[in-house]
């Protein structure tokens, strides 16, 4: 069974088709990237699979279950976890905070109204782990507002991962970061288990392609190609999109 | 690690945390003490009118600081609870009975008014608060029959609860200092607590928070009960403390003086809503006996709190002895090895 599975997805907005007949299936434990121009779709087809947007038409499965009409917040317990592109934190609160609140989310404890959450052990524990991978448990008491650009993808990507998801959904995680930055990053997506499966956005081929098992090449809403990674650098179709031949 | 790392951090902060909890427990004996050392029965129930004031704020606070949904209904939810109690007093009932009757009343029309409300944010928000409340305060003018319209409702008598009399100003003030206490203490829990955390996050990123796995609506909903119930006891104190309630306790200026109180002392801050009460309801009161004009003296000081301290009263003071305790630290001669 597929870990998502695309069929048909559409959308509009007024006169504008922003995501055209999208199909697109990702096999569990698959590193899919998602390449494209700007202006191609991309964040938009991210948005309709975690449910941000509703689609016109089509529908989206997770793990065979259709979760088209679903909430956002139902897809997070269903085991789905994205990072933005545009960094989306906790801006007053600590680093440690952020991603407490990320494994809250899908914590029956997030209704409660009379616990101390800082005395909640085992999620600073779990936090902290989270953190650990990213490598940014020595500065987890940190405030958002003394960290780095570079920090806070990376708490991005922590908060993601302390969900503990199933398809994880990464939109530019190296958008805005520096040559050694990335390759911090781009060890510690590389070290995510196999059991986890990875659709990311980027526009770094660099870094991204050599982490792909199969890439997808979206244009104006479509796609265009979609193959192993030496299929879609090797068509011609690429070169059009990208180079406008 | 993770109790050394946490130790490090406090110890760094540890001045100003301990002063402030002197702080705060100095305040509590200086309310446990009013009605001993102060004579003039006047200024005790002054001192009860900040603490249901101070109740009133703290439940607004909930919604504008923690929810960042600034409401100008509240008064409306204020006056439910006291023209329910007011209604069944004189109607011949018992006090539990009106006063239970009188919060269920006021969670009712809380739930309707967020219902309604929570189906936008922002300035719409405030708009939909703004007319619910209107609505509320309508009624109480116009449905005559109801609720004795321009005139008012009088209560006769306060509750003797087990078996202490609040009849006078100093056991009314104690009662109250009791209640205030208990919402204080409540309010808290509730911000400390892993719901008050998530209200936050929906405050700050309320579609993140969707996409963690919150219920973005069905915790404003929350947060709109929690700061209705708080609401509603401050409406039941305030038809004892007057015995009496009239339609001008629910009118928008009551709102609007609400969210004076929320914002002067401190948004989204545990004690600034007390603070920001106990400046309203004493400029209101004891300055006015001075000064003619004091909503001019009132919107002066608003203004002066707006230019040199945007963040309410108790964060700016904060700021300054935090800022004052470094500068004090740095002063002093480091001993060099």
């Amino acid at each position: 069974m597929s870990a998502l599975v695309i069929n048909n997805l559409s959308k509009s907005f007024g006169g504008l088709r922003v995501t055209t007949d999208v199909n697109l299936s990702v096999d569990p434990g698959e590193r899919r990237l998602i390449i494209g121009p700007n202006g191609a779709g991309k964040t938009t087809l991210f948005n309709l699979i975690t449910g941000e947007l509703t689609p016109d038409r089509g529908s989206v499965a997770l793990f065979g279950r259709d979760i088209t009409r679903l909430p956002s917040r139902k897809r997070a317990h269903l085991g789905m976890a994205r990072t933005y592109q545009i960094i989306t934190l906790f801006a007053q609160d600590t680093i440690e905070r952020n991603v407490t609140l990320a494994l809250l989310g899908l914590s029956p404890l997030r209704w409660n109204p009379f616990l101390a959450l800082d005395r909640q052990d085992h999620l600073t524990r779990q936090a902290r782990a989270a953190l650990g991978r990213v490598g940014l448990d020595h500065i987890a008491e940190r405030p958002l507002p003394q960290t780095s650009y570079g920090e806070r993808r990376r708490v991005e990507i922590a908060m993601a991962l302390a969900q503990n998801p199933k398809v994880l959904l990464l939109d530019e995680p190296f958008a805005g970061l520096s040559i050694d930055e990335r390759q911090d990053v781009r060890k510690l997506l590389h070290a995510i288990p196999r059991d986890v499966t990875i659709v990311m956005i980027e526009h770094d081929m660099d870094v991204a392609l050599d982490f792909a098992d199969r890439i997808t090449l979206l244009h104006f809403g479509e796609v265009i190609v979609e193959g192993t990674r030496t299929d879609v650098v090797a068509d011609p179709r690429t070169r059009e999109v990208y180079l406008g031949e | 690690m993770t109790s050394s790392a946490s130790g490090s951090v406090s110890s760094v902060v540890n001045g100003p945390v301990t002063v402030g909890r002197i702080a705060i427990a100095v305040a509590i004996l200086a309310l446990i003490a009013v009605p001993f050392v102060v004579s003039e029965i006047y200024y005790v129930n002054i001192a009860s009118q900040v603490l249901l004031y101070a109740i009133f704020a703290l439940g607004l606070n909930v919604l504008v600081g923690y929810a960042g949904l600034v409401s100008l209904g509240h008064a409306g939810l204020f006056g439910v609870a006291g023209y329910v109690v007011a209604y069944l007093l004189a109607a011949g009932y018992g006090h539990g009975f009106a006063i239970l009757a009188a919060l269920a009343a006021a969670m009712v029309v809380t739930a309707g008014f967020a219902a309604l409300a929570l189906r936008a944010t922002g300035i719409s928000f405030i708009m939909i608060t703004l007319a619910l409340g209107e609505i509320i305060w309508g009624l109480a003018y116009r449905w005559i029959s109801l609720t004795n319209g321009d005139n008012g409702i009088s209560v006769t008598t306060r509750p003797a609860p087990f078996g202490l009399s609040l009849a006078s100003a100093r056991g009314f003030y104690g009662a109250t200092l009791v209640i205030f206490l208990v919402a204080l203490i409540a309010a808290a829990i509730f911000v400390r607590s892993p719901f008050g955390a998530a209200l936050c996050g929906t405050r700050d990123q309320p579609r993140r928070m969707n996409a963690l796995g919150y219920h973005v609506w069905m915790i404003r909903f929350g947060a709109f009960m929690f700061s209705g119930l708080l609401t509603a006891v401050a409406g039941i104190l305030f038809v004892y403390y007057n015995e009496f309630i009239s339609p001008q306790a629910l009118a928008l200026t009551a709102s609007a003086e609400g969210l004076l109180m929320v914002i002067s002392g401190g948004a989204a801050t545990l004690l600034g809503p007390v603070v920001g009460a106990a400046l309203v309801v004493i400029v209101k009161n004891v300055v006015s006996a001075y000064i003619t004009r004091w909503n001019f003296m009132l919107g002066a000081i608003f203004v002066a709190i707006v230019v040199f301290m945007p963040e309410g009263l108790v964060p700016g003071a904060v700021r300054l002895a935090r800022s004052a305790w470094r500068s004090g630290r740095q002063g002093k001669p480091e001993p060099r090895p």
